[in-house]
């Protein structure tokens, strides 16, 4: 019994056309043409023979207190195999990424609306969902703490045994009193809605006994071995018992980080002895997974006339919501970079990450330097427009580059051209002026086919916003991935395989690996084995660190096996040759040129080693000032948003964003674009609509019909410039590529409304009625609006 | 659940009379997304995409018979010269596939107040056909809409087709969204010009618990327009009339605060979209 679908295969013709693709070409994806076409199958596609069908009863309460759970009538629904709750978790009833402070089954209180509570196994989806609709929850409804400054003060209900804050992050650098020394100082407050990832592949998996009372899980997750280690403790089973296989992704943005249906469906399946499997539907997908950390931040610059920062005061308060998750990591990410690429000698900064019972946050997409980045670039918008100086320019005057001190007190020790990225920007032609009267094109204007203007009322604005990010993981975590590579004869071919534990979530890593193998091996034909625990942990997918992490180990055993394969070819040659390579499936000397097939010289024997790899350790930062070589590395990125507003609709159309990226080395470069177009516009979205909508701890909007992500018609079109400025301490220099874009469009978009409009906005998204004055006829009314045409 | 499929009309009919309690499914583009969100458990579906006197049109006498099944990518693609504000409508309506599907007769059924298809059907005074075995009626649209999500049907009754009078002046739709495309209305307004009647005809969406005409606007507007003697002229009005236009449109709301956007700034979108659509199709009067 073997679920479908389970690995990638790369066919024939796939295979001749990746010839000699490595390092620095774009080949073929495997997984490209199947998702174009609709085929290729995501774990929602999961199937077995006999397999039970999985769902979750979610709390409908924010907060609450359960007094009893009667499950009594839904057992007895025929049909049903099982109806679990917190009293049938064999093994710690707790779990979570960096805290184990979540229950998998609810106990005697719920902290967040849709917190899952029981879970039921039945034969067909629909007698499962009826089922859980029989169980009876008896609710004490408590008061839900919402507001996470509020939820600091010692008045507030202590959601948690040790209190409602996760963490607070203090950065202090310089001077106690640097105020005298400023000639002015711009002051601003600044708050960022909940964004979700909205991956289009819900949570999915299906769960296997397995004949020696363990379990096999195949699910759609961004790090199997931190899956594999929380559903072990939950289920009280060692790791062997407990095997994790890669299912297809739709997706992930840091929402598969955390645990979903994983040990739900494991529980059901060892207690029915039945596959089950568990799918979301798109609105559970909304109260299954973590989401952004909404941010309130207020910040305070003193700055020299000519636009040199003299200090920086911040305060920045992120909701994590009911639990924990990444919420610590998170914090230390929005403190540490919470001033932004730029050099800054005095700094006084708070970054506390909060319990409430709002939705749980955690990862995604930017951590914590995407909310940090609106309000640090606001605030250079800001002292630009007060000092009268060029935003570009007040910028590079203070920009970080190679050699700085950042505010961690550690020194950039590689490229960091932030002041290069916007110089480049700057110099990019800018897009054609909106067309003068005449025929427009409504697609063209703010609201598109909506036609709500037909140019009347539209303004036109430019920002520019830089921003950076750590790569891989920080703050001392011993941050790792396993590669296991072997070379051998397959069909008289030289053949590697790769095997890691890494996670493909669609960023294009199984191709990344492939080439890497081509380019070290020398060989053309590379097969990626499924991604599984059966191998060492690869770490997360997240902190744009594969390509750098897990490509590390890929390049570390492939020259581990290169070196034993050339070992033998000197042993056979009698000789020593210290100008040995491997290319093109032969053994190749600079001076003497090639000296074997490398076919022959494998013969039947397959050569595969195993490496553990990582990069430079980082330490963890001193918990009263914030220093100390926090990150391992940071990545740049910088953008110009050029915006039409309808200022009297407040309605929007980006007309184009213009990005700058150094990567260090491309890899892969149509995957560098694709990450930098996709980043984008997933910061644009959180700029002008992404917002998951919370009332009193309540998801207003869990659906695509209001939760808003951008459709191509907001999309612009991009110019984009990568930069390859090797980082001396990466493998090829390379530079974690997915996460920077995400950082600065948003807050380039939201300066170039500002520019449009004259208001000055502190909150994202910016919806319309921010940008109109509410209130009946009180907006202004510009440009040729209610105006008859003569002639 | 019965799948109920009728291959003719009177068939439908029978089938409806029947079952009352049967839901009728067109395009599937509400029904379906009802039923996987688990809001409605109808013990029967009647399909309706087997009928087919129901997917076509026809002119009589001036009026379009647009058959309920017709579908918004047919009228775009058939009917812009004769119905140029319901093509408007329908290009606004999500997706190429879903446009494709849905149908008019089905944001009749659904009747939701942001139902894209209504202020337009409201501007120019259309009348939806209701029939069932005992015979058929005609409803004119402004009765049709009961309240959210309502409408004047008998259970028995299916919607036959809608009669919407052939354009005899410019019109227009426009609809606030805050996305550029594949968004439900903030708020949405339409205009009708009728010169021969020298009258203007108005319709809004998401703005009152129904979709909804501005009769004081269209009132005041017609008046000043005929006052003036500018449908004659053809001249353009004074600004204030415009203005004026655009505050009675507002008035006639009756908007809520909900996730989508503010009571106070749906009536100043409606404003503001009501003096634009007026001035476009009053431009479009002035070269005709
Ligand atoms: C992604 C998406 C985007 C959408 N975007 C828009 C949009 O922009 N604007 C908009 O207005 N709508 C939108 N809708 C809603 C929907 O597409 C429209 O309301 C459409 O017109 C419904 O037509 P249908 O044929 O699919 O109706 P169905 O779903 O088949 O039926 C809708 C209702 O009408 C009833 N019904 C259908 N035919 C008859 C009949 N002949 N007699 C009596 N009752 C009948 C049904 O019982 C049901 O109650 C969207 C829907 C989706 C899924």
């Amino acid at each position: 019994m073997t679920p479908t679908p389970l690995s990638v295969t790369v066919d024939e013709g796939t295979r001749v056309a990746i010839k000699h693709q490595g390092i620095g070409s774009s080949p073929v994806r495997p997984d490209g043409t199947l998702k174009v076409r609709g085929e290729f199958a995501y774990a929602s596609d999961l199937w077995m023979e006999d397999m039970l069908c999985g769902v979750t009863l979610r709390s409908p309460h924010p907060y609450a207190r359960i007094r009893s759970i009667d499950i009594g009538e839904a057992l007895a629904t025929p049909g049903v195999y099982a109806v679990l709750t917190h009293e049938d978790v064999p093994g710690q009833n707790r779990y979570g990424l960096e805290h184990a402070d979540q229950p998998v089954l609810a106990e005697d209180v719920v902290r967040y609306q849709g917190e899952p509570v029981a879970v039921v196994a039945a034969d067909h989806p629909e007698i499962a969902r009826r089922a859980a609709g029989k169980i009876t929850v008896d609710y004490e409804v408590l008061h839900p703490l919402t507001d996470a400054r509020a939820a600091l003060e010692p008045s507030a209900p202590r959601l948690h045994d040790g209190g409602n804050l996760v963490r607070h992050l203090k950065i202090r650098k310089g001077d106690h009193d640097p105020q005298p020394e400023a000639d002015a100082v711009v002051v601003g407050e600044y708050s960022v809605g909940m964004q979700d990832q909205a991956f289009l592949g819900p949570e999915s998996g299906l769960a296997v006994p397995s004949g020696d009372g363990g379990v096999e899980l195949h699910v759609a997750t961004q790090w199997l071995h931190a899956d594999q280690k929380q559903i072990c403790t939950a289920l009280g089973l060692p790791p062997e018992m407990v095997r994790l296989t890669l299912s297809g992704v739709g997706g992930a943005f840091g929402g598969r980080e955390d645990l979903s249906m994983h040990i739900h469906a494991c529980l059901l399946a060892r207690h029915t002895g039945n596959p089950v499997k568990m799918v979301y539907n798109r609105e559970e997908s909304f109260f299954g997974h973590v989401h952004r950390h909404p941010a309130t931040m207020r910040y305070e610059h003193g700055v020299k006339r000519d636009g040199t920062i003299v200090y920086v005061r911040a305060e920045l308060w992120l909701d994590g919501g009911a639990y924990a998750s990444t919420t610590n990591a998170v914090t230390g990410n929005a403190g540490t970079m919470g001033i932004g690429p730029y050099v800054v000698p005095n700094v006084h900064l708070d970054c506390y990450g909060v319990y409430t019972n709002n939705p749980p946050c955690g990862a995604m997409r930017g951590f914590g330097a995407v909310q940090a980045a609106f309000a640090y670039e606001s605030q250079l918008d800001k002292i630009a427009d007060e000092l009268g100086l060029d935003p570009v320019e007040v910028r590079c005057r203070n920009a970080m580059e190679q050699g700085s001190e950042a505010p961690t007190g550690q020194t950039v020790d590689s490229p960091a051209p932030v002041a290069e990225l916007l110089r480049r920007l700057q110099a990019m032609p800018l897009p054609p002026e909106p067309a003068t009267p005449g025929p427009v094109d409504l697609r063209d204007l703010p609201g598109g086919v909506s036609n709500t203007t037909h140019g009347e009322g539209v303004v036109r604005g430019i920002g520019y916003a830089v921003g950076y990010k750590n790569v891989g993981f920080s703050e001392g975590f011993d941050d790792y991935s396993t590669a296991r590579v072997r070379l051998e004869v397959v069909g008289g071919e030289p053949t590697a395989t790769v095997h890691t534990a890494a996670a493909e979530v669609g960023q294009g890593l199984i191709t990344v690996e492939q080439q890497i193998c081509r380019t070290e091996l020398g060989v053309e034909r590379v097969v990626v084995h499924p991604k599984d625990t059966r191998v060492g942990s690869g770490g997360s997918t997240s902190a744009s660190r594969q390509t750098y992490v897990t490509g590390g180990a890929v390049r570390a055993a492939c020259r581990k096996v290169r070196d034993r394969v050339l070992g033998v070819v000197q042993q056979r040659l009698g000789r020593t040759h210290a100008d040995l390579r491997l290319d093109g499936g032969k053994v190749v000397s600079d001076a003497y040129g090639v000296l074997a097939d490398l076919a022959d010289v494998l013969r039947g024997e397959a050569f595969e080693e195993t490496v553990e790899w990582r990069h430079r350790p980082t330490q963890p930062v001193d918990p009263e000032t914030g220093q100390g070589f926090a990150h391992v590395q940071y990545a740049y990125s910088a953008h110009r948003a050029v915006v039409d507003v309808d200022v009297d609709l407040g309605l929007i159309k980006v007309v184009e964003l213009a990005c700058v990226q150094d990567v260090g080395k491309a890899i892969n470069p149509q995957a560098v674009t694709g990450q930098i177009e996709g980043g984008t516009a997933q910061g644009l979205g959180l700029a002008v609509m992404e917002e998951i909508v919370v009332e009193n701890g309540k998801i207003m909007n869990p659906s695509f019909t209001d939760y808003l992500i951008p459709t191509i018609l907001d999309m612009p079109p991009m110019r984009i410039e990568v930069l390859e400025y090797p980082d001396p301490h990466a493998p090829y220099g390379l530079r974690g590529v997915g996460e920077p874009p995400t950082i600065s469009s948003g807050p380039a978009v939201l300066q170039a409304i500002r520019a449009a409009t004259g208001r000055w906005l502190t909150r994202v998204p910016v919806r319309p009625e921010h940008i109109i004055e509410t209130g009946f006829g009180t907006a202004s009314h510009r440009g040729q609006e209610g105006r008859v045409e003569h002639g | 659940m019965d799948f109920l499929q009728p291959t003719s009309w009177l068939d439908a009919l029978a089938v409806k009379s029947e079952r009352p309690e049967a839901m009728p499914i067109a395009g599937g583009t509400d029904v379906m997304v009802e039923l996987n969100f688990d809001v409605r458990r109808p013990a029967a579906l009647l399909d309706l995409t087997r009928v087919p006197e129901l997917a076509e049109w026809a002119v009589y006498d001036g009026r379009v018979r647009l058959g309920a099944a017709v579908t918004y990518t047919q009228v775009i693609a058939e009917l812009t010269d004769r119905l140029p504000g319901l093509a408007i409508a329908s290009r606004t309506v999500g997706s190429p596939q879903i446009r494709n599907r849905g149908t008019v007769g089905g944001n009749l059924g659904a009747a939701s107040p942001a139902g894209d298809s209504h202020p337009i059907l409201l501007a120019v005074d259309a009348e939806v056909e209701a029939a069932s075995v005992t015979g058929t009626r005609r409803i004119p649209v402004a009765e049709f809409f009961t309240g959210v999500k309502r409408h004047a049907l008998r259970p028995d009754e299916l919607i036959a087709a809608v009669w919407v009078p052939a354009a005899t002046g410019p019109q227009q739709f426009c609809k606030i969204g805050t996305r550029n495309a594949m968004v439900i209305a903030v708020t949405a307004f339409a205009i009708a010009l009728h010169p021969e009647r020298r009258r203007v005809g108005t319709g809004f969406g998401s703005a009152a618990a129904t979709p909804r005409p501005a009769p004081e606007a269209e009132e005041f507007l017609s008046q000043a327009l005929a006052e003036e003697g500018l449908w004659e002229s053809r001249a353009a009005p004074r600004d204030s009339v415009v203005r004026r236009f655009g505050e009675l449109v507002a008035d006639a709301a009756s908007p809520i605060d909900d996730v989508r956007g503010t009571a106070g700034y749906r009536r100043h979108g409606l404003q503001v979209m009501a003096r634009r659509a007026f001035t476009w199709a009053w431009n479009d009067y002035r070269k005709a």
